[in-house]
């Protein structure tokens, strides 16, 4: 990543193919916004200009997502080592950058990304999304020649006890949530007794907004595969799973290629680089529900049985999959194994905090100017996240929270914007890391209104297993709707403080255990706001529609009428320079008014 | 103490148990009593409706006691603050999903939610909010299921899939509205279905039950007769049901020690034969081409005769006894005995032979 802002100097000698390199962001961030299109488009612009098949096939690759999809299609052109990048890029745009940059050696600077490009990618130390957006995720040796399957080799050179220590020693914790130590978990497991163990893959995500594992299976699959065979060979398994969603047909697709790929370099199977260690991997492919993610209901859903999660202990460790010794790891702790295998527990954890260490990707979305995949040393503020990286609110908005930890996080207010994320601070303020989704809300968001979507995301995807769960926050929901709608009553906070609490303490599973989070967090932070809502009968932050008067202030409106071609009841009246009214009798409250009026007139 | 026994405390007294056991088993060896909904001894730990909540220190949340194996030195508390106020919440959540409509509920008397509801004094009307409205079942001769009932324990489902392994229900839904139902919500007769009734046998509430015995009398006005079942020689226990000299319908005995409550769909629904007008009652001797109602005197004394005659002509070998499936073990031994002894053979046989 070239530290420097400018786009390089024009040159005046044409340069030969061979030095030249486009890089087309293929994730499904990049293929949604129809990359393919792009590729094709270089292609064919390519060859009208009479350059040879093989060579531009070379030159033109395919690459995983780079993270910043709020600027996609992003296209790399590299000549002689000096790397240009453009925004926004859809097929019209090839003719051009082919033509003025490729031939004619002047990039076309209108198109080339700003500097938050820059700062986005700056602010990050790269880990894990460093060969994202770099290699071509379908070809093996791309991988080899920067270093891949050689933290494999080390491994395999050590005995299973000096991995996992090695390992232990890295501070590496679990990323698919909880952030237990990668190290200590190898170690119970291979404690046990029983001969045949194994080791999944938790590649299910299930978090909304959440795409980091997609990411780093498209864009680098083998950093997977050589982290899962590791493990295996730390922990005693010979068989390993990987357990991803159906809804991710591109992943998959490019696992299927690595898998087969790896078995050919002798990497799978059978005596592993001669080392008489065998180890296989198979793909399962999950139906999409959240609570599969949980590694019990994943184990039963492997065994072909609803995804449904069991008490613990006891742990998958000691009895898992097909009552084996298991070890289920995140996409992400996997994909961080050969990175400490190769350049070593020491080095690794130089990053990060006392108790966290390392970087973690973070989904950075709702109402900020940078949406997108950022990878952050731990231990990094908030502030950082949010300013330095994500540019703050969209529209000049203020900041309000941010919720992390995914649906079952907690909210922090702009007061904690200065602490640090690690694992112990966000659980002491009453979130998670989760698996790494950030939200954030500005001033327009109503932290009610929040709890309660989050809510009825958990609620809806809970297995039904357990009492707490499926009906304590269904209540809870139920409660809390009634707020939004303006019929709370006295004593709803506190009853939802009782109830939430309870649920967290007597539910089954993670999903039931945090799905209160984000009431307990607003309420902890926002209580003011829920008051408003019972008490003053308004919502602060004018969301909850139940509340609104649908009146036209005449003093504030500026007679433009928008309000009046908004409304499909026939409920406002307008006519050239007076200022709208609002019927009440033909009024359905649908809000059309209320979204359109540029001056907020309406109340 | 050897290898598979460990100490542990419950309540602050220590007890020995097996390595191995849950706290419940461990806690029930040493008299002390937990409340459970999910749990049915015939089935699987499931640790779904977590009345069995306990403290054990160490730990922040409660842990189910039904699923949770004992552990070295680990501290058990089974009641405390805490623990009553959540049992008190699940069970009011329960009843807050529920038609509370005990007064005229099949079940009431002998049901769990009824008793729990009675012990921690909740009815779950502080909640409000969206109750079940699902359609009853009863397209089949025997069982009615009204989901609404349905407080999700799963033991229908784990007795169905675990026990008789016709896998004829599971969950479905979710969230809210998960239940147990038919695959496609189909009517059980074509689901394969094979009428044990064994989950309206594990049912706690009133969504599962017999609809035979529907309306014909609840538990107080029933006198229980523990009998052996008489289709076949397994020997299954169960009681009959009567009221006003007349069976009305067949319950699970889960102390039975050749079944533990389990049944097949003879002797659970097979009971109608009973109270037949067809039924025979008297044997039946041959005179032409008619029966004549006889007494077992005149019967034996006519089998006796004709035995003996024919072992006189014929040899003792050309008799033999054969004896029904439907006889007990210890009446299929008696008739071999018998054989071997009186007739002084070996032809016995039996029709259930294969
Ligand atoms: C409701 C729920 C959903 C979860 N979803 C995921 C998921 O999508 N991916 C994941 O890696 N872990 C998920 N987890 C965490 C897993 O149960 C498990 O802890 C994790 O995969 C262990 O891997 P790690 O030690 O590498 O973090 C989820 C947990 C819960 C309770
Ligand atoms: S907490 Fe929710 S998701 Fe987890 S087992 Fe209970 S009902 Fe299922
Ligand atoms: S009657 Fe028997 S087979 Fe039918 S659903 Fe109940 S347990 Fe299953
Ligand atoms: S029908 Fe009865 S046994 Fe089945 S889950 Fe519901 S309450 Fe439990």
């Amino acid at each position: 990543m070239p530290k420097s802002k400018k786009t390089p100097a024009v040159t005046s000698e044409k340069p030969s193919l061979k030095d030249i390199t486009i890089r087309i962001c293929m994730g499904t961030g990049g293929l949604a916004a129809g990359s393919r299109e792009v590729m094709d488009a270089f292609h064919s612009e390519l060859r009208s200009r009479n350059l040879k098949a093989a060579i531009i096939n070379k030159c033109v690759t395919k690459t995983g997502c780079r993270g910043f999809c709020a600027k996609d299609v992003l296209v790399d052109v590299i000549i002689s080592n000096a790397k240009t990048t453009y925004q926004f890029v859809d097929p019209e745009k090839a003719a051009r950058i082919v033509e003025e940059h490729i031939i004619n050696g002047r990039p076309v600077e209108e198109w080339v990304v700003g500097p938050e490009y820059h700062a986005f990618h700056n602010s990050e130390t790269k880990i894990l999304l460093k060969q994202c957006g770099e290699i071509d995720p379908e070809d093996i040796n791309a991988y080899i020649a920067i270093g891949g399957y050689r933290g494999l080799e080390k491994a395999l050179s050590q005995t299973p006890f000096e991995v996992r220590e090695e390992v232990k020693s890295s501070g590496l914790r679990g990323r698919g949530g909880a952030g237990f130590p990668t190290g200590l978990k190898w170690e119970f497991c291979s404690m046990s007794k029983v001969a045949i163990k194994y080791l999944i893959c938790n590649a299910d995500e299930g978090d909304p907004g959440a795409f980091m594992d997609r990411a780093v299976i498209e864009g680098n699959p083998h950093s997977v595969l050589e982290g899962m065979i590791i493990a295996g060979y730390a922990i005693g398994a010979k068989k390993g799973f990987i357990y991803i969603r159906a809804e991710y047909p591109l992943a998959i697709e490019r696992l299927k290629i690595a898998i087969n790929a790896a078995e050919q370099k002798g990497f799978i199977g059978k005596d592993i680089i001669g080392s008489g260690f065998d180890f296989d991997i198979s793909i399962k492919q999950g139906a999409g529900a959240f609570v599969c993610g949980e590694e019990t209901a994943l184990i039963a859903s492997i065994e072909g049985k609803r995804g449904m999660p069991r008490s613990k202990p006891p742990f998958p460790v000691s009895k898992g999959l097909w009552g084996k010794p298991t070890v289920v790891n995140n996409v992400e702790t996997l994909a961080t194994i050969p990175v400490i295998m190769s350049q070593g527990a020491k080095w690794y954890s130089s990053i990060g905090t006392e108790k966290s260490k390392g970087t973690k990707i973070f989904a950075l979305t709702g109402n900020i100017k940078n949406t997108g995949l950022i990878e952050v040393p731990l231990g990094i503020s908030l502030r950082e996240i949010i300013y330095d990286i994500g540019g703050g609110c969209d529209k000049g908005r203020r900041f309000k929270a941010v919720l992390t930890g995914g649906p079952s996080g907690g909210c922090i207010p702009e007061s904690h914007i200065d602490m640090p994320v690690d694992y112990e601070s966000l659980s002491e303020i009453g979130s998670m890391m989760g698996s790494g989704g950030m939200v954030v809300m500005d001033e327009t968001s109503c932290m009610v209104d929040m709890a309660k979507f989050f809510l009825s995301f958990t609620t809806n995807e809970s297995c039904g297993k357990c009492l707490p769960c499926r009906l304590g926050n269904k209540r809870l929901y139920e409660i809390l709707n009634r707020i939004t709608q303006g019929q709370g009553k006295a004593g709803d906070i506190e009853f939802l403080l009782s109830l939430a609490e309870d649920i967290k303490i007597s539910s089954l599973c993670g999903l039931g255990q945090t799905a209160p989070n984000p009431v307990l967090s607003t309420i902890r932070f926002f209580r003011d706001e829920y008051e408003a809502h019972i008490y003053e009968h308004r919502c602060p932050a004018g969301v909850c529609k139940a509340f609104r008067k649908y009146l036209i202030d005449p003093e504030v409106c500026k007679m433009c009428g928008k309000c009046f071609k908004a409304c499909k009841s026939g409920a406002v009246a307008w006519e050239k320079k007076q200022p709208a009214v609002i019927y009440r009798e033909k009024c359905v409250k649908c809000g059309a008014c209320y979204d359109v009026c540029p001056f907020g007139a309406i109340t | 103490m050897s290898d598979h026994k460990v100490k542990i405390k419950i309540n602050g007294t220590e007890i020995c148990c097996n390595r191995g056991d849950t706290i419940l088993k461990a806690a029930r060896m040493a008299g002390v009593r937990i409340p459970t909904l999910c749990h049915d001894d015939r089935l699987e730990p499931y640790g779904g409706c977590r009345l069995c909540s306990v403290e054990v220190k160490g730990v922040p949340r409660l842990l189910p006691a039904c699923t949770t194996p004992v552990a070295r030195k680990m501290e058990v508390i089974t009641e405390s603050e805490t623990i009553t106020r959540i049992r008190k919440r699940i069970v009011s959540l329960m009843l807050s999903n529920h038609p509370n409509d005990c007064m005229r509920c099949e079940k009431a008397g002998e049901c769990a939610l009824q008793d729990l509801a009675y012990q921690y004094g909740v009815d779950g009307s502080e909640y409000g909010g969206e109750r079940w409205d699902l359609p009853i079942r009863q397209a089949n001769p025997f069982i009615v299921y009204d989901p609404n009932k349905c407080v999700t324990c799963g033991r229908c489902i784990r007795i169905c899939n675990e026990v008789v392994m016709a896998g004829t229900i599971d969950w479905v839904g979710r969230g809210f509205h998960t239940y147990p139902d038919t695959a496609f919500r189909k009517p059980r007769s074509l689901s394969n279905c094979e009428f044990c009734g064994q989950c309206v046998s594990t049912c706690p509430t009133g969504a599962l039950i017999d609809k035979k015995g529907r309306g014909k009398g609840r538990v107080n006005e029933l006198t229980r007769v523990k009998t052996t079942c008489g289709y076949c020689g397994t020997g299954c226990n169960f009681f009959l049901n009567v009221k006003d000299g007349k069976v009305v319908k067949v319950t699970s005995d889960y102390d039975a020690p050749v079944n533990h409550g389990n049944l097949c769909i003879k002797g659970r629904y097979g009971y109608e034969f009973i109270h037949s007008a067809d039924r025979i009652k008297t044997p039946l001797i041959r005179r032409g081409d008619s029966f004549h109602e006889a007494t077992w005197d005149e019967a034996l004394d006519l089998i006796a005769d004709k035995f003996t005659g024919l072992i006189k002509k014929y040899g003792n070998k050309s008799v033999g006894a054969f004896s029904s499936s439907r006889c007990t073990n210890e009446e299929n031994f008696l008739i071999a005995k018998f054989a071997r002894t009186v007739f002084r053979n070996n032809n016995v046989d039996n029709c259930a032979r294969v």
